[in-house]
């Protein structure tokens, strides 16, 4: 069941994502762990890549989990997620499970999932495995002290992308993998951000149930990496959503929908002027970047669009 | 009290495969001492809407008998996320001094 319409104290109060974890203060990442096992609760697996929400969960001896994960390579969240999910299908039929719905959740970074694990992550949404995978997307490699990904957005410092003389920090637009899982065509695709956790809630619970893959890309402030103040990463995130540079849409079956923000946009410049990653830009870069936005968004909107035309077609041929 | 960890354990105690067999045992580890700031709450503007505890990474909030959210200084890092994002100001950061 959905919690649509729910106020924040009646969602559920069990924390499965436990205290002590060694997130830095004010990790979104963290938060978004904690959020994600609240809308699925205990009866699942998580495979973990590598990465700060695998390192920061699991500090040998000890974990802040109280589900079964495990934690794999940097590479193969996707893949290994697979295996489980099969090993549970078979082992039920056999019948040395009891037969109940187990919810198999992969778990990597923007790196683990943008860079490396692409192969792995569109593998296992072509041979159409029942599973949950979540992108935690703090737009670098953070874990290993803040290098860039093929999603680091435009514009941005990071210890690859340096910004200087000669540079205005990392110069490629930053990959849209959600579209890459649409263009698998699976039934269902979303983003997130934790500061709408009812939003997240109910979008990762719709992914859970959904028989398939379903690709959850989740954008997760990162006060160390973005050079962010640990109590803003809440409102970062928010104005990530309402200047559009982060928008939050599901695609069901094909279908998008945007559910923020709502139409007028707030300009790029009160999401850039928060964080340090972006202080050298100039007037001439930060309207590059709102250009790209607007667009971004437009498309998005005409892709909106697309699904309703559709279904009228597809209806009536 | 939280017992010590072992920064080195002997490969004849650990588990097959590296298994961890107590969930959520990372509780053991207190982070509250990571704080430079704590939150302290005004019940008066309070109205209980549970947005302090939906938003902290660290679950350390937990609701008493009277629905007001407490903050367990146990694990509380002291980000300052609950006193920015509480809608009506009930929360203020103030400095730990020692
Ligand atoms: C094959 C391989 N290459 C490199 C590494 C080192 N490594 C560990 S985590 C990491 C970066 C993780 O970045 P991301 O997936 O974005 O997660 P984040 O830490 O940012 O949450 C790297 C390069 C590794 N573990 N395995
Ligand atoms: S580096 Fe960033 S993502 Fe990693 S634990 Fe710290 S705040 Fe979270
Ligand atoms: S966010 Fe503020 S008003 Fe809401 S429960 Fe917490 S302290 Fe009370
Ligand atoms: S200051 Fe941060 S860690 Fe402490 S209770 Fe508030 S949100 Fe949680
Ligand atoms: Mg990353």
């Amino acid at each position: 069941m959905p919690y649509k319409g729910k106020k924040a104290r009646e969602l559920p109060k069990e924390e499965l994502f436990t205290q002590g974890h060694r997130a830095c203060q004010g990790c979104a990442g963290a938060l978004a762990l904690r959020l994600i096992l609240k809308a699925v609760g205990d009866r699942v697996i998580i495979a973990a890549a590598t990465g700060c929400m695998e390192i920061i969960s699991s500090p040998f001896p000890q974990t802040a989990w109280r589900v079964p994960w495990i934690h794999v390579a940097f590479e193969n969240a996707a893949a290994v997620a697979s295996g489980i999910e099969s090993a549970l299908k078979v082992l039920m039929r056999k019948g040395k499970l009891k037969k109940e719905k187990i919810y198999v959740v992969a778990i990597a970074g923007d790196g683990g999932t943008a860079d490396i694990g692409l192969q792995s992550l569109s593998g296992a949404l072509e041979r159409g495995h029942d599973f949950v995978y979540v992108c935690i997307d703090n737009e670098a490699y953070m874990n290993t002290g803040i290098q860039r990904s093929s999603s680091t957005p435009f514009g941005a410092r990071t210890t690859t992308s340096p910004a200087g003389k000669k540079s205005i920090g990392q110069m490629t637009w930053k990959k849209n993998v959600a579209e890459i899982a649409v263009a698998h065509r699976i039934p269902y695709v979303a983003t997130v951000c934790p500061t709408y956790y009812q939003d997240m809630i109910n979008k990762l619970k719709k992914a859970a149930n959904t028989p398939g893959p379903a690709y959850v890309h989740c954008l997760a402030v990162c006060p160390t990496g973005w050079r962010v103040s640990p109590n803003l990463t809440i409102e970062v995130g928010r104005l990530a959503v309402e200047t559009g540079v982060f928008p939050l849409y599901e695609v069901i079956n094909g279908k998008y929908k945007i559910n923020y923000p709502h139409r007028r946009l707030k300009p790029v410049q009160e999401y850039l002027q928060l964080q340090g990653r972006f202080r050298h830009l100039t007037d001439e870069y930060i309207e590059i970047i709102q250009k790209r936005v607007t667009e971004e968004m437009a498309r998005l909107r005409a892709l909106e669009k697309f699904g309703s035309f559709y279904n009228n077609f597809t209806a009536h041929s | 009290m939280p017992k010590k960890i072992d920064a080195i354990v002997s490969w004849k105690k650990l588990n097959l495969g590296c298994v961890i067999t107590e969930p959520g045992n990372a509780r053991e580890f207190l982070t509250g001492d990571w704080r430079t700031q704590r939150p302290i709450l005004d019940k008066d503007k309070c109205i209980r809407c549970g947005r302090c505890w939906i938003y902290c990474p660290e679950a350390a909030y937990k609701e008493d008998e009277e629905g007001y959210y407490q903050c367990d200084l146990n694990y509380c890092k002291g980000c300052g996320i609950c006193a920015q994002e509480c809608p009506v100001g009930a929360i203020t950061m103030v400095l730990e001094e020692e």
